[in-house]
């Protein structure tokens, strides 16, 4: 029975992160109707970001949680700048373009970010230190956990709110709502749109770097490569849950997590990576709006 | 402008400063600041930010098509007695050149064919498929392994590629059928990434990482030639492969069926409306790119005498993607031009090959902001009508 | 049911989400025949098109295709480009033609699905592809002279000014050899001049190509002038019928266009 917990926290775990990029990859796709391809790297550049700076401070003689959060705050702020720029120089251009075009250069722009940092740090797997402590109280509560993914699972819970009630409360919440509805009708109506699409890439990046930082200390090791399949199958979570869809991203995450855990545990962990693609031919088969999405005519 | 130029250097700084200046190493607990690369992101940011700025206020004319005065030169390049000359050296190279040469000019053959393919797909019919070179590893590995278990000769085993991959395009044109863009495109990565996996891991058949070795190269009447002997066979095989594949790509583009391909990419939905049968044509298209990559994959294989999953991953399918951006979607001469700058270049300029991908993936966003029609963009076919009433 | 209808719907709903965008609407058009649909925005117009042309399937309802040859058809839930083949042709209410083409290619692409030859014949260009293409090359120009647009064969459709991509929507769509053609708002945009050489042209198709038309406009000179039959719709029902006469002085019919007030 414990085999069967085992495997239903590491599902949770690695949909609690699959959710995190999900929701980045749901925000800006809500808008402008564009897979950014190049999410998965802002999601790895996150990571890397935060092990630069844990391990100055590591240097400087700062230990513990402190140094984590402190690189998760940096890395945030980063990730947030890169995912601005990328948006301002590969996609802003080619809004009135046909489809394919913003696509490759979606795909061209996660390419170049790939390997900027292979070409600029390493192309090893370099590790990263566990710095989240175990704090008595929680380990009673989550016996079966260890405090990092006791950590991605509050993180994510809070994350999850957050992110409710900056949409549903916020006038930036309600005005990425309604450029993703209509985005000619809300620019009519004076939005901002601009702004509002940097937003949506904003507030996906943080998300997507927190995911990392969180990643990289549950795994203990970042790579260059490390954002190419995770924003793969985060990108399958969204649609599964139904793209757009902020639940949705959690459902999907959740849902693609634990198919992967009990997959992996039960049928064969060496073909792990197909349960994503399965799943995603699956629900686009069945349901191409996804699990919470609303039914449209057009696909 | 120049002030915007310094503004954006600035940011690059700030932006770049963790992972260019400062590298980490944490296995042998390392820190290297290298300020001088702060330098360069921020002097070479402040000129591409110029360079930006004045090409995207051209952005207009560049897009617009003055290729006729191109096409002029071009024609006038390419007609009767420099095609002799060309043809000439092209037969020529062989004899001429070391076996490295002839190898990489192979290569590059075998991009081209690649590319002319990917074209179909992409470039004429709108399907962006992320995960060509699955088919290019099913040719590949057909090969290999009837080779390897049953001794089959390359000759057969060239049109079995192109079948059996023909059927795996049909395989993923399948469920993608319905798909718009940007899920299609994700499906087909995904098929991609999966066939790999199933590469490697499925040792009982494939011999997992470890691949599979001395495949033999492909004879002729019955002789086997040396290394070099079989190098400038394999050359010739591909030039003929090249033309071939011209060939049938302007038979392709200017047919019923490939106006058929143009309207769906163009508008699928009004297509239909025309009475297109979309899913049908759309299958086609897959099945012939997908027949491409499969010979080629058999070739490759003949050529490299051993496969691995190595070979077939997604930097593959990105390389022949950026191939056909590059060429000019639809175009031949420029898929043909594309080919060439990717496969010689790094291998010429050796320093560049590790810049490769940096480079490509560069050049993906660029094209498509300043010149989405490509190097050679291709033109519609122009029809000429006498009158006949007054 | 007379041997006379082309085009019957009974009954038809069509609904997307809560909303009922049809509510049982029932629509004649006789062999023949232009016939009008109008109403105000949203009262549902497009969505029957769509219906009859297979892009939505109808909830509930009846829509019957009565060829001049062949049997008769229900043509609720058929593929597009099955109904297409039957003889239904259509133009958009935002045009949608293939800007990259040029014109004489976008006509070319609507002989489409009156050709046979597909690969091995695009490849080894037999003598009967080769007499299939210069047949359709033939074709296509000889509609294009038919609209007016001879003249523009091998410009990009995306280069042509707006009343010409009408009218290449409509060439393109003739293309495909119909016997009903549905025409959705042909003269939007379109100045005075234009919408009266529109006017001949659509009676022309009708008087000497043999051409059922069911036609949507906000033209009402235009509608009233062309049409021998009028319905209208509005938020999903049908409101009236009958000749321009009729439905230009039902006071159903201009209550909805103008409001309660104005009863006249």
């Amino acid at each position: 029975m414990d085999y069967f917990w085992g495997l239903f926290i590491s599902g949770l775990t690695k949909g609690s992160i699959y959710a995190l990029i999900a929701l980045g990859y749901s925000l800006v796709y809500g808008i402008i109707e564009l897979i950014n391809f190049a999410h998965g790297e802002i999601y790895m550049i996150g990571a890397f970001t935060s092990l630069i700076v844990v391990s100055l401070l590591l240097m400087e003689g700062m230990t513990g949680w402190g140094a984590l959060l402190l690189s998760l705050i940096v890395a945030v702020i980063y990730a947030a700048a890169y995912g601005f720029t990328v948006e301002k120089i590969a996609y802003k251009p080619l809004r009135q373009a046909s489809r394919l075009s913003p696509l490759i250069s979606a795909v061209g722009m996660s390419i170049f970010l790939q390997n900027y940092v292979l070409l600029a740090q390493t192309p090893d797997f370099l590790p990263f230190p566990n710095l989240i402590p175990e704090i008595s109280f929680l380990k009673r509560i989550f016996p079966l956990m260890t405090p990092a993914e006791i950590a991605i699972l509050l993180t994510t819970a809070c994350l999850m709110v957050v992110v409710t009630f900056i949409v549903k409360f916020t006038k930036m919440g309600m005005a990425m709502r309604a450029a993703a509805q209509d985005r000619m009708m809300a620019l009519l109506l004076g939005v901002n749109v601009n702004r509002v699409i940097s937003h949506a890439f904003i507030l996906g990046s943080s998300l997507a770097a927190v995911a990392g930082v969180l990643i990289a200390t549950h795994v203990g090791r970042v790579n260059f490569y490390m954002g190419f399949i995770a924003g793969l199958k985060a990108f399958t979570a969204a649609v599964l849950g139904g793209i757009g869809s902020i639940p949705g991203a959690v459902v999907g995450g959740l849902v693609l997590g634990w198919a992967e855990s009990f997959g992996a545990g039960y049928i064969s962990s060496d073909y792990e990576d197909a349960f994503a693609f399965f799943l995603l031919i699956l629900i686009l088969i069945v349901k191409p709006s996804g699990i919470m999405g609303r039914a449209t005519q057009k696909m | 402008m120049l002030r915007r130029s310094f503004f954006v250097s600035l940011w690059f700084s700030f932006l770049t400063f963790p992972i260019m200046v400062i590298r980490v190493n944490t296995i042998e607990k390392t820190v290297n600041w290298r300020f001088g690369n702060l330098l360069l992101v921020a002097v070479g940011s402040f000129i591409l930010s110029l360079l930006w700025q004045y090409l995207f206020a051209r952005r207009e004319k560049m897009t617009k098509n003055n290729s006729a005065k191109y096409r002029a030169i071009l024609s006038r390049f390419f007609s009767g007695k420099i095609r002799f000359v060309v043809g000439f050296a092209v037969l020529l190279f062989p004899f001429l050149l070391s076996t490295y040469h002839i190898n990489v000019l192979t290569t590059a053959l075998i991009y081209v064919v690649l590319g002319l393919g990917l074209n179909i797909i992409v470039g004429l019919t709108g399907l962006l498929n992320l995960g060509y070179v699955a088919f290019y590893a099913v040719g590949a590995y057909l090969y290999a392994l009837l080779n390897h278990h049953f001794g089959f000769t390359f000759w057969i085993c060239l049109p079995l590629g192109g079948l059996v991959s023909a059927c795996f395009g049909l395989l993923l044109a399948l469920p993608v059928m319905r798909l718009r863009g940007d899920y299609l495109a994700i499906v087909t990565l995904g098929f991609g990434e999966m066939t790999r996996l199933v590469l490697e891991n499925w040792s009982d058949l494939t011999y997992g990482p470890s691949g599979i070795s001395g495949i033999a190269p492909p004879t002729f009447l019955g002789i086997t030639f040396g290394i070099r002997g079989t190098m400038i066979y394999l050359y010739f095989l591909m030039v003929a492969f090249c033309l071939l594949a011209i060939f049938l790509v302007r038979r392709l583009r200017d047919s019923r069926i490939g106006r058929a391909w143009v309207a769906i990419r163009e508008d699928e939905e009004a297509s239909r409306a025309m009475g297109i049968n979309t899913s049908k044509a759309k299958s086609i298209a897959m099945m012939i790119g997908a027949a491409w990559a499969g010979m080629m994959g058999v070739v490759f294989a003949a050529k490299t005498t051993f496969v691995n999953p190595a070979s077939f991953s997604f930097l593959e399918s990105a390389m022949v993607l950026s191939i056909v951006v590059l060429g000019g979607i639809g175009s031949i001469g420029g898929i043909i031009i594309a080919a060439f700058a990717v496969i010689l270049l790094p291998e010429y300029l050796r320093f560049l090959s590790d810049y490769r991908m940096l480079a490509f993936g560069c050049a993906m966003v660029v094209m498509m902001i300043f010149r989405p029609q490509g190097i050679l963009p291709y033109h519609r076919r122009t029809y000429e009508f006498k009158e006949v009433h007054r | 049911m007379s041997r006379d209808e082309v085009l019957i719907i009974r009954n038809l709903t069509m609904t997307f989400g809560g909303l009922k965008a049809l509510d049982n609407i029932n629509l004649e058009v006789r062999k023949g025949e232009i016939v009008g649909l109008i109403g105000p925005n949203g009262a549902g117009k497009t969505t029957i098109f769509n219906c009859i042309t297979g892009v939505y399937k109808p909830v509930d309802g009846d829509i019957f295709l009565h060829p001049p040859v062949g049997k008769a058809r229900r043509l609720n839930g058929m593929a597009v480009h099955k109904i297409a083949r039957l003889g239904v042709a259509r133009t958009f209410q935002n045009i949608r033609l293939f800007s990259h083409m040029t014109v004489l290619e976008n006509v070319m692409v609507g002989r489409h699905s009156r050709g046979q030859s597909g690969v091995i014949g695009a490849i080894l260009r037999d003598r009967k592809t080769k007499e299939e293409e210069e047949a359709i090359v033939r074709q296509s120009y000889a509609i294009l002279e038919k609209v007016g647009l001879n003249a523009m064969v091998n410009e990009l459709a995306k280069n042509l000014p707006y009343g010409d991509q009408r009218r290449l929507e409509i060439a393109r769509a003739l293309a495909t050899d119909p016997f009903l053609l549905l025409l959705d708002e042909p003269a939007a945009g379109m100045n005075p001049m234009e919408t009266m050489g529109l006017a001949n042209l659509i009676r022309g198709l009708r008087d000497e190509g043999n051409l059922t038309i069911l036609l949507i406009e906000h033209d009402m000179r235009l509608v009233m002038n062309l049409c021998d039959r009028i319905y209208v719709l509005d938020y999903g029902e049908k409101i009236a019928e009958g000749t321009p006469e009729e439905v230009r002085t039902n006071p159903q019919v201009i209550r909805a266009y103008l409001g309660e007030e104005c009863y006249a």
